[in-house]
């Protein structure tokens, strides 16, 4: 609506927020995952991962040393020196000695107790505490202390997922599996369908109509249909579940697809090229790898990343075709929805194996959008 | 030894594969050329014609084997498995597999949520994707805003399904909560603000549906009722079946816009979201329309960027206002691919599986019919059953698969 009549309006204001606020509420889900993929069991569990991006306010509990063991004379009292931080310093904000009013003092004050009894915390966390003889024995003095915490993130869980993890922690061996399901059923369909897709875009034949209607309708029979017929046409023919009945379903399932978005990306290209070609005394052959191939590489490009990212984000073919009852063939996305199972509050492991199986459909996302758009364009039924 | 390296396995399928079927190609040709039809004798002529005859089918036969097992012989053998009974050795047994699906309570619960996906999540994703399209057109960041809006496209919808669990999740009253939507839920006191919040908006919100439903069917049955004779059975049933979902619409609002001022919203307590019967079926379509909005967006954009200058520049020399040219100059002309993309998009709704799966596993009546199918198929190995629920999916996408077949034909002549 911004500028329809190329003048700026408070309507390009509304525009531009309101954009951005869509852009935000969109990115927030997954900026979720990936900082709390960043975070320790600890950080997750104790704040939103909204937190983590700020330094946060975190109260501790400290005690002095024992009295009786490390007072020493001081006037008329006794006297205890020492410092609440034993390993890692804390910015220290404010402190007190009840656990009613935590932050009552300022770094650098001094805490007036009961009978004259006082405690003074420094902002390195070192105090001296004084008293009497009865005051100054027994446990040592609690010392509440509200502290500033830089945000803190660790690579650990992404050591865990791909290297040391055992058993289901361990993605390494998914990752390898869902990489050798998706490659060959990405490369086989693109050669059989670009050959079909010639001979219905560029040959003469009786019957060519009805089988672009064929494709058509074939592009939106429902996936589950298929399942138990071809389970037990593999499980008879003797593939049964595994890595070949997986690409053969993958393949013929993407066919549909790939057949429809190259014939029609085929049919349009220039009747001159092609005729002349033919003229020359080339053969059907010829014409195809020499011209249409070369000329048809965005389509099939396109197709490429639908079929890549469709492989590798499946569950339902895997389950049904490729993983059998030893499940060493798992793939990323099946063992996702067993730690789901198993997980469900171990959140730092759950998201960073999440992030680690959606970390190269995004990557192939961004690098070939524009592939994919145009695949997108040409694919929807018009 | 090739089958324990995966790898290796993968590498072998991949030159294999494609080096038969490029074998394939090119020896079937040859063949064709040299020894079937060969091109020379005195047969020549009659002998290229044949082969030019038979070469499209040697093209084809790889891609319609495939089609024809994995995809066309399916539909028959599944209707076939349908009728039949797997303990009884493959018996005939006409409807009982149907009828033994009626009588489960989950099946009308699967239904009932496939309908709800159906009529909520297209309706959504589209009008967001529509919003979104018109909104970052013309904008200077309108692409980086479109890619980043698209981008869950590429997240498979078990790392969505993980994602949108770290949005509902729950913890403790006592605790930080880590999921952000009871953090923004226990914001809520029950004072003044949380009445406008989660009273006085979603009631403007219902009634603004109602009214617009109200708005376009008194529109239709106007347009309609003017020329209410030549138009065929088709049309009429299709006007009939709007009225009803419309009728239906207005009811269903208003009485949720009523609703909402009877209902005591426990305040203060952290909620389990996915497991609010009825409501958590709308937690897991967000994760749909999250990926799906995005689809939309890009072809819809593409359309709108087709829209010709002239119609909306005639339209602001005749005074529009942007809402105007929005509504009645651009919406009309890309119609079409509104169309388009609301059954596409209605399509993957009837094919969601790993959402519930991951989600719910169809617990706290959140079953949709492709799970509830799996369920059949694997858990109770009660394959007659799990055939009858996928022939109902077919069913219901048999109309769009005519409309595009339709659509298709159409455009070929």
């Amino acid at each position: 609506m911004a500028g329809v009549a190329g003048k700026k309006s408070s309507l390009t204001w509304a525009v531009q927020i309101s954009v951005a606020l869509l852009v935000l509420l969109w990115l927030f889900p997954t900026v979720g995952l990936f900082v709390s993929s960043f975070r320790t069991a600890d950080q997750i569990s104790a704040s939103g991962w909204w937190a983590a991006l700020f330094s946060s306010e975190q109260s501790e509990v400290f005690r002095t040393l024992d009295p009786d063991e490390h007072r020493v004379l001081d006037g008329n009292g006794f006297r205890v020196d020492g410092t609440i931080f034993a390993d890692t310093p804390l910015n220290i904000q404010a402190w007190g000695v009840s656990s009613r009013d935590i932050a009552a003092y300022q770094p650098g004050e001094t805490a007036e107790m009961k009978g004259g009894e006082t405690l003074t915390l420094r902002r390195d966390g070192s105090y001296t505490w004084r008293g009497s003889d009865e005051q100054l024995a027994g446990r040592g003095q609690r010392v509440f202390v509200t502290a500033q915490v830089p945000p803190e993130f660790t690579l650990d869980n992404y050591a865990t997922i791909l290297f040391s993890g055992s058993g289901q922690d361990n993605m390494a061996k998914a990752f390898f599996n869902t990489l050798t399901v998706t490659i060959p059923a990405t490369i086989i369909p693109i050669v059989i369908a670009a050959f079909a897709a010639y001979a219905l875009a560029w040959m003469e034949f009786p019957g060519r109509a009805l089988l672009i209607a064929a494709i058509v309708g074939l592009l939106v029979v429902p996936l589950q249909l298929a399942l138990i017929p071809l389970l037990r046409l593999h499980l008879g023919i003797g593939i049964g579940k595994g890595y070949i009945g997986a690409w053969l379903a993958h393949t013929a399932f993407g066919m549909p697809l790939a057949v429809y978005l190259l014939r029609n990306y085929m049919a349009g290209l220039p009747r001159d090229i092609i005729e002349n070609a033919k003229v020359d005394g080339a053969t059907d052959f010829q014409i195809f790898t020499r011209i249409i191939i070369p000329l048809s590489f965005p389509a099939l490009a396109s197709f490429a990343i639908f079929q890549f990212l469709w492989t590798w984000n499946d569950l339902l073919v895997a389950k049904v075709f490729l993983i059998d009852a030893t499940g060493s063939t798992t793939v990323m996305t099946n063992q996702i929805v067993e730690l789901l199972g198993t997980r469900g509050g171990n959140w730092e492991i759950l998201a960073t194996a999440a992030f680690v199986s959606i970390a190269v459909p995004l990557g192939v996302f961004f690098v070939m959008q524009r592939y994919l758009v145009r695949g997108l364009l040409a694919g929807s039924v018009k | 030894m090739l089958s324990e390296n995966p790898a290796l396995l993968g590498l072998a399928t991949i030159i294999l594969g494609v080096g038969a079927c490029l074998g394939y190609f090119f020896l079937s040709n040859l063949v064709l050329d040299k020894v079937v039809f060969p091109a020379r004798g005195k047969h020549a002529g009659r002998n290229i014609n044949r082969a030019n005859m038979v070469r499209p089918w040697l093209f084809l036969f790889p891609a319609l084997f495939a089609l024809g097992l994995y995809l066309a012989y399916p539909v028959f053998e599944t209707l076939r498995l349908s009728l039949t009974d797997r303990s009884l050795g493959g018996a005939f047994v006409g409807f009982d597999n149907y009828r033994q699906m009626m009588n489960e309570a989950k099946f009308w619960e699967a239904l009932r949520n496939n309908m709800l996906w159906l009529i909520v999540v297209p309706a959504i994703s589209t009008s967001f994707g529509l919003l979104a399209a018109q909104l970052t057109d013309r904008l200077r960041w309108g692409n980086l805003a479109k890619s980043l809006i698209f981008m869950p496209m590429a997240i498979s919808f078990v790392g969505a399904s993980v994602i949108f669990k770290l949005i509902y999740d729950t913890r403790p009253a006592d605790q930080n909560q880590i999921g952000v939507l009871n953090a923004i839920w226990l914001k809520f006191d029950g004072g003044a603000g949380s009445i406008f919040v989660l009273q006085i908006l979603p009631t403007v919100f219902f009634l603004a549906v109602a009214g617009l439903a109200v708005f376009s069917g008194w529109g239709m049955f106007r347009d309609g009722s003017a020329s209410l004779r030549g138009r065929s059975l088709w049309q009429m049933s299709l006007r009939v079946c709007a009225a009803v979902l419309g009728l239906w619409l207005v009811w269903a609002s208003i009485s949720a816009a009523v609703g909402i001022w009877f209902v005591e919203l426990p305040y203060g307590e952290p909620q389990t979201w996915l497991t609010i019967p009825f409501w958590n079926n709308f937690f897991l379509m967000a994760v749909l329309i999250w990926i799906q909005t995005g689809f939309a967006m890009v072809i819809l954009s593409a359309a709108l960027r087709g829209i010709p200058e002239e119609t909306v520049e005639a339209a602001i020399v005749d005074g529009a206002n942007p809402f105007q040219i929005f509504f009645k100059i651009k919406v009309p002309q890309i119609m079409g691919t509104i169309v388009v993309v609301w059954t596409t998009i209605t399509l993957t709704v009837l094919k969601v599986f790993d959402i519930v799966f991951a989600m719910t596993n169809g617990q706290w009546e959140t079953q949709v019919l492709a799970n509830y199918m799996y369920d059949k198929l694997f858990r109770s190995n009660d394959w007659g059953v799990g055939s009858a629920s996928a022939i109902v999916i077919m069913l219901l996408v048999t109309p769009i698969l005519v409309w595009n077949v339709h659509n298709a034909r159409k455009e070929m002549r």
